[in-house]
């Protein structure tokens, strides 16, 4: 008896002890990838990475046309994504109770949601590049839009759940025709956990480089025509960082910790918004 | 007539509610739309591919530009080898803090790390695959590869695996990698599966004296099975699919190699570094059917992690 007591107290605590390691292993990595970030990063930061465009080689330079590129085409991209995303979202949530078209849109968005975004590059490459027959912004904003989309219907659906019942019923008892009870009441009431989707979709874009790598692809120079191949972060990081060259790196560093520090802000502050809603309820 | 304008009024409302519910029902039918055109656009642009090479192009090691001859074997098997250990790192791992995170942290640590764990997940992909170039390949390989050469490089069945050149960027190091990057996506879908164990039954086992290991062993994990399963596969769709962390470390090379110490190459890491280089239809068409190919495994395995989810109701993107 006393033998098996000892050994189920004995797994209890090895079990627990992994599962605390576990912890500080998860922990440990951001920490790690944060301070190398802080490390090769800060120093890399000086002004002129906001003032002037990408450098050839050898020459000192900046990353204004890549910081200008990546703000434009998660602009538009959000832009287009978006309004598709909340109204269907909004469809899922008040009009999909009966019929097909929900639950299979809901199971297929669901899926989209993960899917691997280096396909959806090379969609918007076989569909629009191949036909305009050169790489450009819009592609880059479109490729963008489409990992928007998922996100957006996925968050703007269940903020629509959690409006009660009764807000509906007490709007339509008045008499308030069903647009008016989804755009002004419950849309309204949901409009806190709606921003956070649309916040948090921002972030996961404003980091994504497999999309723009067929579309957008990278343009050395200062271009703010849509139209024309666009610099963004991601790939001249990733151009950056692969190079030989010193001064390449460095800037890379500079750009990682920049991209860093606005997708985790941008994570955070959808958490306070959806959090002061939620108290505020 | 004030009769007749009313009547007029609630026709006009009722042309409004027609408009607007069409106009969110065309959107959600334009998700459904998206899916079949990635389908249809894929396979169109892999047509020359799959003629030139039908079901062969699956099981042929070739990758030769400059005769013109392809085969998905070698990126495939990198995509799938990086995933498992992958998998095999993370799922242990992310038990772990899912149950830290339930059962043994102290309230007020709760939030801060279960958002500290879900911050890992909203790093960009492209700063991993810095992070593992320049910090973590460099460090693996001067401390732990020649240490793996010399230990396990010799046991015999497994030995092959892990003995050759200690270069740091490899297989291995990929999967390692995709762990860390899958860890706060499996994690935080065990945790919210966890969550919904009634607490009666917990608070059951531990009256009859069960220890805390007991308790999410004997009875939060069968209870959960379901939802666990499912968020493992939602992690391994995530792992197939990554592309820019690992192209940064895994050496891009199309090899078979036993050892995962070796340069190799993924479906995802061939396209990202092919694509745009790529001459001749060919070429370019086999790259295209190997996206078709990941999309194909994705879809499938995203599919059934899915279901599992839904049974146990729960839906990733839920804000908590």
């Amino acid at each position: 008896m006393l033998n098996l007591y000892t050994r189920r107290r004995t797994l209890n605590a090895v079990g627990l002890t992994v599962s605390v390691l576990a912890m500080l292993f998860g922990l440990f990595w951001l920490c790690w990838i944060l301070i190398t970030l802080l490390d090769h990063g800060l120093p890399a930061l000086a002004p002129v990475v906001f003032e002037q465009m990408t450098p050839p080689p050898g020459s000192a330079g900046g990353l204004l046309n890549a910081i200008a590129g990546s703000l434009m085409m998660t602009l538009i991209g959000t832009l287009i994504g978006t309004p598709i995303g909340i109204l269907a979202g909004t469809y899922l949530a008040e009009f999909g109770q009966r019929g097909w078209l929900a639950p299979i849109t809901r199971f297929i968005n669901d899926v989209l949601l993960s899917a691997p975004s280096i396909v959806i590059g090379l969609f918007v490459y076989e569909v629009y590049v191949v036909h305009v027959r050169h790489f450009s912004g819009w592609a880059g904003a479109l490729a963008l839009s489409i990992i928007v989309i998922p996100i957006v219907i996925r968050t703007t659906e269940n903020m629509l759940r959690l409006v009660p019942t009764t807000l509906r019923e007490a709007a339509a008892a008045l008499g308030a025709p069903q647009w008016k009870i989804v755009n002004f009441i419950t849309l309204r009431a949901a409009r806190a956990g709606i921003i956070t989707g649309v916040l948090l979709a921002v972030a996961r874009i404003s980091g994504e480089t497999a999309p723009l790598l067929f579309t957008a692809l990278n343009n050395q120079f200062w271009s703010s025509n849509m139209d024309q191949p666009m610099a963004n972060l991601p790939m001249v990081i990733f151009q950056f960082a692969m190079s030989p060259y010193e001064d390449w790196q460095k800037l890379a560093w500079a750009g990682a910790l920049l991209i860093t520090i606005s997708v985790l802000t941008l994570n955070i502050l959808a958490r306070v918004i959806f959090r002061q809603s939620a108290t505020t309820h | 007539m004030p009769m007749f304008s009313h009547e007029a009024r609630l026709k006009r409302q009722a042309v409004f509610d027609l408009l607007f519910r069409s106009l969110t029902r065309v959107s959600a039918f334009g998700v459904l739309a998206l899916l079949v055109a990635i389908i249809v656009s894929l396979v169109v642009g892999s047509m020359p591919a799959i003629h030139a090479f039908g079901f062969g192009f699956l099981t042929s090691s070739d990758w030769d530009p400059v005769k013109d001859k392809f085969g998905a074997l070698i990126p495939i098997i990198g995509t799938l080898a990086t995933s498992g250990i992958a998998l095999l790192i993370a799922i242990p791992v992310s038990f772990g803090i899912a149950l830290f995170l339930t059962e043994l942290s102290p309230r007020i640590l709760r939030r801060p790390l279960g958002i500290a764990i879900e911050l890992l997940a909203g790093i960009p992909s492209i700063i991993y695959g810095m992070w593992g170039l320049f910090v973590f390949a460099p460090l693996f390989a001067d401390h732990v590869e020649p240490w793996l050469n010399k230990h396990i490089g010799a046991i015999s069945y497994i030995g092959p695996f892990f003995s050759g050149p200690p270069m740091g960027i490899g297989i291995l190091t990929a999967g390692i990698i995709l762990a860390i990057m899958v860890i706060p996506f499996i994690a935080s879908v065990m945790r919210d599966v966890f969550d919904v164990v009634p607490a009666m039954l917990k608070e059951s086992a531990y009256a009859v004296g069960a220890t805390t290991w007991e308790v999410m062993w004997n009875v939060v994990l069968p209870y959960t099975k379901v939802g666990v399963a499912g968020g493992i596969m939602l992690g391994l769709g995530r792992a197939l699919g990554e592309t820019m962390a690992v192209t940064f470390v895994i050496g891009n090379a199309h090899e078979l190699s036993k050892s995962l110490l070796m340069p190799g190459n993924s479906i995802s890491s061939a396209l990202a570094n092919e694509f745009t280089e790529a001459v001749g239809d060919l070429y370019t068409s086999s790259l295209i059917e190997l996206g078709l190919i990941l999309f194909f495994i994705t879809f499938v395995v995203l599919s059934i992690a899915r279901f599992m989810l839904y049974q146990l109701g729960l839906r990733e993107g839920q804000v908590t």
